[in-house]
């Protein structure tokens, strides 16, 4: 059974994400999606989706063998996730060290109604990431494992994959492009036109 | 190995894709794909990617293009009903996309389980707005190929190379 948490998701990710101008940030929907909005203030280095649930971290796949010299993060959902937990085999074969995946468990499918979710049950993401193979990972459910999170991101091999626990509770609030036409050309653009950092 | 007959159309493929400028494959095994995936396996450049469901390759083909980089998903026909709703980033997103698809389930089909999905191919590619280039015959292989490379990645469409079964050949029950 699930043993409880107290962090609160609208607060986690700029503590473990500080520097997340250096990153290309590619989300899942819902939660997730609304959570990164805000620490990116929807920027350019942020794709975020509405639907097509499951495709995150592949997308993030996509980038990470694209640009092998940038760093590049998934910030999906606990259901999001499952619905295509496949994908973490994918990852772990091909090993990109550019790659990391958190994983925002909130244990409910929050943004439609909050259904309970199979992590609330029995399954243990982590240790589903760990049996496919990535090479760190790391289960993140107090205050003080934020920091160790931080530091897991910069300085394990890759790819990581964190389970975030957070308690059931609203995401960020922060008005997001919804326009996928507009989204791609947005980031798109963004990449053609730096030198990266 | 591979045989000779199918090392000539899917080395023509690779090539093909090679020079448009393609460098990830991702793909869920099929007899159809095996002589393609090897030649991009034996390339410097290129790499293959497996996947455990066509619709991780659908959304790798589109993190792929956000990169500025180009990419075909490899499947059977019957990963066709995995992906409709993964076609959005093609559809609502206008993302390029271009798939080989290998069929089954047509022409001489003997396993009645491919039928159902296999005559579905064309109408579920068809209302998730996929552009088609069907190959038939040899000689249809290399027009195909160009066509579809000039719909994806010049126009900007989601297309599929089709590879019947009248051109592959039927597997034998």
């Amino acid at each position: 059974m699930r043993t409880p948490t107290t962090l609160d998701r609208r607060e986690v990710l700029p503590q473990l994400i500080p520097n997340q101008q250096d990153y290309l940030v590619i989300t899942g929907l819902a939660g997730p999606a609304r959570d990164a909005a805000a620490l990116t203030e929807d920027g350019s280095n942020l794709f975020t989706m509405a639907g097509c649930m499951g495709a995150a971290t592949s997308m993030g796949l996509g980038i990470a063998m694209s640009m092998p010299e940038r760093k590049i993060i998934v910030i999906t959902g606990d259901g999001e996730l499952l619905m295509n937990i496949g994908s973490l085999a994918t990852v772990a074969t091909i090993a990109p060290q550019n790659l990391s995946i958190i994983c925002i468990d909130n244990g409910c499918h929050g943004e439609t109604g909050g259904q309970t979710g199979h992590t609330s049950h029995n399954t243990n993401l982590e240790m589903i990431a760990s049996g496919a193979g990535l090479a760190s990972t790391m289960t993140i459910e107090t205050e003080d494992d934020l920091a160790t999170g931080a530091k897991f991101l910069n300085e394990s091999p890759g790819p990581r994959f964190i389970q975030l626990r957070v308690k059931n509770g609203p995401p960020s609030v922060y008005k997001r492009s919804l326009d996928m036409v507009e989204c791609r050309l947005r980031f798109r653009n963004a990449l053609m036109h730096s030198d990266g950092p | 190995m591979i045989s000779t007959q199918s090392d000539d159309w899917s080395k023509q493929m690779f090539d093909d894709f090679i020079a448009a400028g393609i460098t990830l494959f991702p793909y869920v095994p099929d007899a159809g794909n095996k002589g393609l995936i090897n030649h991009v396996e034996a390339h410097n450049d290129a790499r293959s990617i497996l996947l455990t469901t066509e619709e991780e390759g659908i959304a790798l083909c589109a993190g792929a293009d956000l990169a500025g980089k180009r990419a075909v998903m490899c499947m059977q026909s019957s990963g066709v009903g995995n992906i409709p709703n993964f076609l959005t980033f093609a559809k609502g997103g206008r993302f390029p996309l271009l798939m080989m698809i290998s069929m089954r389930g047509d022409f001489g089909e003997q396993n009645p389980w491919q039928y159902p999905m296999g005559q579905a191919v064309v109408p579920i590619l068809k209302a998730m707005g996929v552009l088609l280039f069907t190959v038939d015959h040899r000689d249809d292989l290399a027009s195909a190929i160009t066509a579809a490379l000039s719909s994806t990645f010049k126009v900007g469409n989601a297309s599929a190379i089709i590879l019947s079964q009248r051109f592959l050949g039927a597997k034998q029950f």
